[in-house]
């Protein structure tokens, strides 16, 4: 019966059969739709990609204020659209490692302060202009200024000098940082001609697609270009579409009435009834993104270590992932870190709801009263629904949580990062140092928990000069232990991203980094024939 | 058209500028009660107290309230709105083309709806009380009563994905072909005519029916007319002042209220427009979409004035 089915579905790869018709054939041999499918998929694969085609995709988190500067990337629709027509210096690959593009090599000297990278030859803009040492130096220039808006700003400020001689860029940091290459493939640091000084916003990238419309807010448009340096992987589909669809109901009407190929953000509480839609694929897959419930640790009550052991002990994770994300996503283990990240130790105890334990801490610290736990609406889906679940598992441990729902415009300026006790979200970044540094570190803007330890700092800063893998992963592990276990981070669960194709789509590789193959669905995908 | 008219409609305009410039003062005050200004807004969390007061130097910000609204003023009136602090653009530049979708919508619904409301309301009146009336009123009713949303999500279920009939997001760029266009509309522009049908057609049958009872329709009638015709020859002239209005307070409807439909078929209006900017606290083009808006509905509004006047005799010789 395989050997049939294989033949099948390269039979349908070659195009020589339909997929309808290869479906009902393979369900008459008895094989589920999903396993059929799935073979078709693997047979496509193997046949390459197609090239040819609009490929169009309908996302969230697009707005008529968004510029084409890749400084000010920070919604999902600039972010999916700069993979487009921008080049990175390097990339992360859907496995995890460094991915070479611009930069074709990367060096370090012993002390990893000082860096090199040599820039590959014969990478184009789409101006015609070729890709020189010049404008990778121009570009980081320009997002390491202090004065710029650059969502990157904050590792770039660890860049001390710059430099271009021959094909090679020298980067020399103030401070030694092993994660250097990571930090490079931050979706801002589009590489373009002198750095964007002479436009920030001209649009003018070395991407598999040129800009063909840029409607911010409504629909962005790219045309394959053709001296792409490596058009055999990528830009596969003849244009590529981007439209803006903000609310959720219209985009999966959209892919479903096969108006886009593709969305973004599936709620998880409408996944079960997408999944039975024909032609309809859910692609879910783990990353670095989890929501959390985060307390102020210099801040009466939640200075005292054991309320917030206390709440941590309190929270039913397994409840939360089953009802808040409907099983799309796994447990949290109250540190921002899970397996999508490298250097990540599986072997830390999975902390678990135990209300006994939980009311014995809560006796212990002494507190008296309710405690007050804010939320709203944008703190993450189901955020609201999440805060009263939590209210009934602290109950049960004798703890009153007082809930307060607070209006969603000004949350993020008047709640989160100011009051003591709230729910937030985390969308994940690519290193553990990254996620650290950013919220974690006594001197960070973000910390959001007020974990204010000179120890931890240390380990951070250690961490980051150490290029032996081993040790870092050891000091890794030791971090993690200490912001579980004194932190005030309540780390409930790590979301799924959700993402939906619908008939026809060849070429989707799960990629844990973030949604949408990392923001290159659109060009690593392919209309089958 | 004799003096009077021109008097009247003279005074209706001077009025309906007066109210306009009421309303910019109001919008301008509103926005200034705002805790914060423009230059915290720009510059964020990232402001020093030292590149505030640069940005607010450069900006004016400096001068009297009363000197910045004559400014903000002088520059609508000479059709500079600003500049947008989220994106740096052209604020006029950027509203036109959103205005003219917003318009192209709107028209649209509006060239539907209402000649289907008026039609639908005399075939009302003239089968009063039978089964055709009250079909009329109930199925007009109930579209009116359902949440746009909802029909909006009821008609993209079956016209977009069951039957796919037509498309259920309607994106529209420049330099798409009318017919395609069109057909990009037809979802939103049906759900906005079932929204405001009601309120039309229920209008114009209770005016209508207002003016049946008077004597001269029984003149009419016992002369001989058919039914449609008494209708049409003199009550329906006679009704037409409160049908206008009706008629243009819906329009202005269609203008400014149509938010939540854009927002469904993702349609690049003036609401989408403005929700994201509001969230954005881009003071500017809040101002501005804000000032249009209200120069949409005191325009309309002075139409129906003026409509009604011309329509009624006792009102074009008052006493």
């Amino acid at each position: 019966m395989s050997n049939e089915l294989d033949f099948l579905s390269r039979r349908v790869a070659q195009g020589r059969l339909s997929r309808r018709e290869f479906l009902g054939r393979a369900t008459a041999l008895g094989v589920s739709a999903t396993f059929a499918n799935s073979l078709l998929a693997g047979a496509a694969r193997a046949e390459g990609p197609v090239k040819g085609g609009i490929l169009k995709a309908g996302l969230v988190g697009g707005e008529s204020t968004n510029s084409l500067d890749p400084a000010l990337f920070m919604t999902q629709v600039p972010f999916a659209f700069g993979k487009m027509w921008g080049e990175m210096i390097v990339e992360l690959s859907p496995e995890g490692d460094l991915e070479p593009r611009i930069a074709e090599e990367i060096g370090s000297s012993d002390d990893a302060k000082v860096w090199t990278l040599k820039i590959r030859d014969g990478i184009e803009f789409h101006n015609g202009k070729t890709v020189t040492p010049e404008d990778v130096v121009a570009t980081l220039e320009r997002h390491s200024d202090e004065n710029s808006k650059s969502g990157a700003l904050g590792y770039m400020k660890g860049i001390e000098s710059l430099k271009a001689s021959g094909r090679e860029v020298v980067i020399t940091l103030k401070e030694p940082n092993a994660d250097l290459p990571y930090l490079l493939s931050d979706y801002h640091l589009v590489v373009q001609p002198n750095g964007g000084k002479d436009g920030a916003d001209a649009g003018i990238g070395a991407g598999p697609y040129k800009i063909a419309v840029n409607e911010p807010g409504v629909r962005h448009g790219g045309e394959r270009f053709a001296n792409y340096w490596q058009g055999d992987k990528m830009g596969h589909a003849d244009q590529v579409e981007i439209i803006v669809i903000n609310d959720a109901t219209a985009r999966t009407a959209a892919l479903q009435g096969g108006q886009v190929n593709m969305i973004n953000r599936v709620e998880p509480k409408i996944v079960d009834l997408i999944k039975r839609l024909p032609g309809v694929t859910i692609r879910n897959h783990s990353g670095p993104g989890h929501y959390v419930f985060i307390a102020h640790c210099n801040t009466a009550p939640f200075d005292n270590n054991d309320l917030r052991m206390a709440l941590k002990l309190a929270m039913d994770r397994e409840e939360m992932v089953d009802k808040i994300l409907r099983g799309y996503g796994t447990v949290g283990n109250d540190f921002p870190i899970n397996s999508a990240y490298p250097l990540f130790s599986d072997d830390i105890e999975q902390r678990t709801f135990d209300p006994e334990k939980a009311a014995f801490h809560y006796k212990k610290s002494g507190h008296d009263g309710t405690v007050l736990l804010r939320t709203s609406d944008v703190a993450f889906p189901g955020a609201v629904d999440a805060a009263q679940l939590y209210q009934q598992s602290c109950a049960k441990a004798g703890i009153k949580v007082e809930v307060k729902r607070e209006p969603g415009d000004g949350y993020w300026s008047e709640v989160w990062n100011k009051q003591p006790f709230c729910t937030s979200y985390w969308g994940g970044r690519s290193t553990q140092d990254q996620m650290y540094s950013t919220a974690y570190l006594s001197t960070a803007d973000w910390n959001d928990t007020r974990f204010l330890r000179p120890d931890f700092d240390k380990m951070v800063i250690a961490a980051r000069a150490e290029l032996d893998n081993e040790k870092r992963k050891a000091l890794y592990r030791d971090m993690a232990v200490i912001v579980r276990d004194e932190g005030g981070l309540i780390l409930p669960m790590f979301n799924d991203f959700i993402d939906a194709t619908g008939d026809g789509v060849g070429g989707w590789v799960d990629d844990p980094h973030q949604e949408l193959m990392n923001g290159y669905a659109l060009a690593k995908c392919w209309l089958e024939a | 058209m004799s003096s009077p008219i021109l008097k009247l409609i003279a005074q209706r305009i001077a009025l309906g500028i007066l109210l306009l410039l009421a309303v910019s003062v109001l919008i301008f005050a509103g926005t200034q009660i705002l805790p914060g200004d423009v230059a915290q807004s720009i510059l964020g969390q990232s402001a020093t107290p030292e590149s505030l007061a640069n940005l607010r130097a450069e900006l004016g910000l400096n001068d009297p309230a009363y000197v910045r609204y004559f400014n903000w003023l002088g520059g609508i009136l000479t059709g500079d709105l600003g500049t947008a602090l989220s994106s740096g653009q052209d604020i006029a530049t950027s509203i036109s083309g959103r205005l003219w979708n917003t318009l192209f919508l709107a028209f649209w619904a509006a060239a539907v709806s209402i000649p289907l409301a008026i039609g639908l309301g005399l075939l009302a009146v003239r089968y009063r009380n039978g089964w055709v009336d009250k079909l009329i009123s109930g199925l007009a009713l109930a579209s009116t009563s359902f949440p746009e949303f909802f029909i909006g999500y009821l008609l993209v279920y079956f016209f977009a994905v069951k039957w796919q009939i037509f498309p259920g997001i309607s994106t529209v760029y420049d330099g798409m072909p009318f017919m395609d266009r069109m057909q990009a509309i037809a979802l939103p522009a049906a759900v906005l005519t079932l929204v405001v049908l009601a309120h039309m057609m229920r209008m114009t049958r209770a005016a209508i029916l207002n003016v049946m009872q008077s004597a001269y329709i029984e003149t009419a009638e016992l002369k001989g007319l058919s039914a449609i015709d008494v209708i049409r020859r003199h009550a329906f002239p006679n009704a037409i002042a409160p049908i206008i209005n009706v008629v243009m307070l819906n329009l202005a409807f269609l203008i400014v209220g149509v938010v939540v439909v854009e927002v469904i078929f993702v349609y690049p209006g003036m609401g989408q427009y403005l929700v994201d900017h509001v969230s954005k606290r881009d003071v500017p083009v809040v101002q501005a979409v804000g000032l249009i808006f209200a120069a949409v509905y005191i325009t309309l509004n002075i139409v129906a004035d003026i409509g009604a006047i011309v329509a009624n005799p006792r009102l074009r010789h008052p006493k």
